[in-house]
């Protein structure tokens, strides 16, 4: 059975959420979220009292939080740790794929 | 209904202690969890695992599945009368049910609507997430594509779960990024006890191009110039995603050198565009005449050009 789905949203650095929906689509627990925001993880978009907005992107590092602490079974500073080294070595990997994109490919 | 075996998955014997497979399962997680590994195969490995774990570490649910006689893995087997009774379904309604969305269902910390233990509130359905390959072209341009996924829903007569191939047909927008995630919310399991539905991601990888590679929105590829083309320069027709144009090559190229073709790179979504770069590189034919080598004898004898210390004559 063919499905067109109509109710898709891509997760892109252009639209935003709020706080409430990565809590609510992610499972992470309001202190854990903050500990994310606080270290630097996940940044607001946008930090006006009561109201703080994010890139929609962050749908993916919530989810990706909350996966591994449930799978590795980590606390609030494990989760932090984790996902801050992830963050480091996605960029690393970025830098390393647009380097070797530059070389001639070798033969 | 298949048998799998959770203790061979985990590599542990039957008789481990909660202990001896929480360290199985911790081993495991870290050579094959999709955020951590990168083996290809990693994700399938580690859903078996996890699946695993989440039965065997709940006593209940451990016991449960000890009951059941050891058997080869992927052998079929009746599932036993209690099972039956609980769920109220015959044995033939059993056949294509999993027998980890059924442990999940009808157990403390799992729950279907006909659960007869463990927690009476709302739960939420698993996400489930599939991995999609789609080329260059198609997100240059923007495409449809069709992803199929199997997943669970409970039959309305006795309210077993069943895996369902369901397909959907999306639209990748043109400029979607590597590892770019689309969220179809309510698309994954269904939740149990009124609890909501999981959600369905779908996660594009590009595929590897046998010319162009990708940096951001920015592609390179290689141009090969003949020694002759790079000392005279040339004009040369060369492929772009969007169509071949012709490429300006300048006198005195040399290897390695990149040649900027403004904005026929990836575009994004907000309509800017990368760029096209090609990447020199002379390359000498294999072979070459007698006429050629006269000529290149020729060259070597006028020439005064030093290529390894550039400013100095050549040495004679």
């Amino acid at each position: 059975m063919m499905i067109n789905v109509s109710e898709w949203v891509w997760l892109n650095e252009h639209d935003s959420c709020t706080a409430e929906h990565l809590l609510e689509v992610s499972g992470l627990s309001p202190e854990e979220f903050d500990e994310l925001v606080e270290i630097g993880v996940i940044s607001p978009i946008e930090s006006k009292p009561g109201i703080r907005r994010f890139q929609l992107n962050h749908v993916v590092t919530a989810t990706t939080a909350r996966r591994l602490r449930d799978d590795f079974e980590l606390d609030l500073h494990g989760m932090a740790l984790a996902m801050t080294l992830m963050q480091r070595i996605d960029m690393l990997q970025q830098e390393l794929v647009a380097a070797r994109a530059r070389l001639p490919a070798g033969r | 209904m298949k048998y799998k075996d959770y203790y061979q998955t985990l590599g542990v014997e039957r008789t481990a202690t909660a202990d001896d497979i929480k360290k199985a399962y911790r081993k495991l997680a870290h050579q094959f969890h999709p955020d951590v590994s990168k083996d290809p195969g990693g994700e399938e490995k580690f859903k078996e695992i996890a699946e695993a774990y989440s039965t065997l570490k709940n006593p209940d649910k451990r016991q449960e599945y000890d009951a059941l006689a050891q058997r080869p893995a992927g052998q079929s087997f009746t599932p036993p009368p209690e099972w039956q009774h609980q769920s109220g379904a015959d044995e033939a309604s059993f056949d294509d049910v999993d027998i980890s969305d059924f442990l999940n269902a009808f157990r403390p910390g799992g729950g279907a609507g006909g659960a007869t233990r463990g927690t009476h509130r709302p739960m939420p359905g698993s996400d489930y997430s599939v991995n999609v390959s789609v080329s260059l072209e198609s997100i240059h341009s923007g495409s449809e594509i069709e992803v199929s996924v199997d997943i669970p829903e409970y039959d309305s007569e006795y309210d077993l779960p069943h895996r369902v191939p369901r397909t959907f047909r999306i639209t990748v927008p043109k400029g979607a990024k590597e590892g770019q995630r689309l969220r179809l919310a309510g698309k994954g399991g269904p939740g149990t006890r009124s609890g909501q539905p999981g959600d369905l991601y779908i996660i594009l990888a590009i595929a590897p191009h046998a010319r162009y590679r990708l940096s951001g929105r920015d592609l390179f590829f290689d141009l090969d110039l003949a020694p002759w083309e790079a000392a005279l320069g040339a004009s040369i027709e060369v492929p772009t995603l969007g169509g071949k144009v012709q490429l300006e090559v300048k006198p005195g190229t040399s290897s390695g050198q990149r040649l900027r073709l403004s904005r026929r790179g990836l575009p994004s979504s907000q309509g800017e565009a990368g760029h096209l770069y090609a990447v020199t590189r002379i390359v000498m034919p294999k072979k070459i005449s007698d006429t050629e080598r006269k000529l290149y004898e020729q060259l070597a004898a006028v020439s005064n050009s030093n290529v390894r210390e550039p400013g100095q004559e050549k040495k004679q």
